[in-house]
């Protein structure tokens, strides 16, 4: 969790990108950032903002996205590469929806997770998965729709650490969990962090993530407007009053009008 | 009660033949949510490409490999020749749906060029006169040989599905695209084997009817129906529900044609489509599917 975002190469570098969606409606304009290896990276940012829309079009999910651009990966242009190949050179990526396949078991899903692997050290990640989230061996003869909300969760997140990935992307995690659970999720994504591998993680719930993560970003319109170190951001008297909810002048509408007119984004 | 034996097992394998269709339809729709009009027509030139290699006396089960062979490598270059390019320009399901129908169009020409128009004997080691009596029920050599290669194709089917990391891939990639692509699973080439894999399965349909009547460019068509009907019957997302339904409607056309009447025998399959639209739209064992919007 170092803070410093200018030493080391990034892993993942993004330079204005350009997202569209029906060829005309801008999803993601002029967004530039970027990612060092071994870190966990927060984006940030209200519903609409493009978050979502931002880790589809690094994982190669959005045809022919971006329109313009470069994404870069461990020295490889990837963007407009097709998702199975985005894959294939490290980056995984937990969509909000948890992208299980639910008819499938829990160990059928883990299977999936090593799709393509053959190395010796299958055994060992699998045992990483279930001291992570023991409850999946418990659980593994079950249909992955018959899980609870967190437990599908953690069977995401196991799947996608069995890809061995250099880049793992998640798309708010701690959605629709209660409290408990998600503060479980990431914790072991803080685990997973310590392993060695890079996080980028998109969330609303910004005080859960800008507890774990190292640098964050705060987008909005499809833009990043505010970067900085986790406790830079979390000093930001723009961030605390809309997105850490410590101000409540924007509770109230009038408030709200008032405080977008003088937020200095 | 021996009539009533009588057509249920006559019934039954009518209904493996149908079986064997339902299965290759549904599990395309399954996977890509096409109904494919050109499967009658894959598993036609198959088999005509068996019926050459026969009638050029290559042994029978040399011949009959290599129709299926010839059945699926058609479906594969369908899927990767014409699908995969419409796909990439944002083709929709209909689009899709109507380039199966030109396909089938096409391979209708194309085995009436070659193979002719005229009805035609298909050489079968199986006859379809020697008779085996099981108690009071008559069944015929050919009519056996069908119930046990539906059984057999089956019993593969479902092992090749469930217990293979290929239909592991195919259960993925037919629930979750992009999940699939995601996790690095080659999906293009999944579904490639998922098109291959159903044209194969209607060859063999084609390959144990034709001896039962003549082979012609369009001795499929009412199997093909009737393939689709039993699809729809068990569910056309349902692997299971495909096989139920080809035998629930092979045996319902074996008592209707028994007990009502013969010329009734086709119109069984129809009024089963209604009914079960009607009753239960997602069939005996399919479920609806639900799509974010």
């Amino acid at each position: 969790m170092t803070t410093d975002n200018s030493k080391t190469p990034p892993l993942l570098s993004i330079q204005n990108i350009e997202t569209l969606y029906f060829d005309r409606i801008y999803a993601l304009h002029g967004l530039s950032l970027s990612v060092r290896e071994k870190e966990i990276f927060a984006v940030l940012g209200p519903n609409g903002a493009g978050k979502t829309t931002l880790l589809k079009t690094i994982a190669g999910l959005i045809k022919d996205q971006p329109k313009k651009g470069i994404i870069q990966f461990a020295g490889h242009r990837i963007h407009r590469l097709a998702p199975e190949r985005v894959s294939s050179l490290g980056i995984v990526y937990v969509p909000e929806d948890r992208g299980l396949f639910r008819e499938l078991t829990v160990r059928e899903n883990l299977e999936l997770g090593l799709w393509g692997r053959r190395d010796k050290g299958i055994k060992d990640d699998l045992e990483f998965c279930y001291q992570l989230f023991p409850i999946l061996k418990a659980r593994s003869t079950q249909q992955a729709e018959t899980l609870s909300g967190g437990e599908q969760q953690m069977l995401a997140m196991a799947r996608a650490m069995l890809r061995r990935p250099r880049l793992l992307m998640l798309d708010e995690p701690s959605l629709g969990l209660a409290p408990m659970i998600a503060k479980s999720v990431y914790d072991a994504l803080l685990r997973i962090s310590h392993a060695g591998t890079t996080i980028l993680l998109v969330e609303q719930n910004a005080r859960l993530a800008l507890k774990i993560a190292g640098y964050g970003y705060i987008m909005e319109a499809g833009r990043i407007v505010l970067e900085g170190t986790s406790a830079s951001l979390q000093a930001n008297e723009d961030v605390k009053e809309l997105y850490l909810g410590l101000g409540g002048e924007t509770a109230s509408p009038k408030g709200w009008r008032l405080y977008k007119k003088r937020r200095t984004w | 009660m021996q009539h009533f034996l009588q057509y249920t097992v006559s019934g039954l394998a009518t209904g493996a033949i149908y079986a064997l269709v339902a299965l290759g339809l549904a599990l395309i729709y399954r996977s890509t949510r096409i109904l494919n009009f050109a499967a009658g027509d894959m598993a036609t030139a198959g088999t005509f490409a068996a019926f050459t290699l026969i009638c050029m006396q290559i042994p029978f089960g040399a011949a009959a490999t290599a129709g299926v062979v010839v059945g699926a490598v058609i479906a594969m270059g369908f899927y990767f020749i014409i699908l995969v390019p419409a796909q990439r320009r944002d083709a929709n399901q209909l689009s899709q749906i109507i380039l199966t129908l030109g396909l089938a169009l096409i391979l209708q020409g194309l085995v009436g060029h070659f193979g002719g128009t005229e009805p035609q004997a298909f050489p079968f080691p199986l006859s379809d006169a020697k008779l085996h009596k099981f108690g009071t029920v008559v069944i015929s050599e050919l009519g056996l040989g069908t119930l046990g290669i539906s059984v057999v194709c089956c019993v593969l089917f479902y092992l090749l599905v469930q217990k293979t990391r290929i239909g592991l891939a195919m259960r993925a990639t037919s629930e979750n695209l992009p999940a699939a692509q995601t996790l690095g699973i080659p999906t293009r080439r999944v579904l490639a084997f998922s098109w291959g894999l159903a044209a194969g399965l209607g060859v063999v349909a084609g390959l144990f009817l034709a001896p039962a009547q003549t082979l012609d460019p369009f001795f499929m068509l009412e199997p093909f129906l009737k393939g689709f009907a039993a699809a729809i019957l068990g569910g056309l997302n349902s692997l299971p529900g495909a096989i139920v339904g080809g035998l629930i409607l092979g045996v319902a056309e074996g008592w209707a044609g028994g007990y009502i009447s013969i010329a009734f025998k086709n119109t069984m399959a129809f009024l089963i489509i209604v009914a079960v639209l009607l009753i239960r739209p997602e069939g005996m064992l399919g479920e609806e599917f639900k799509e974010r919007v």
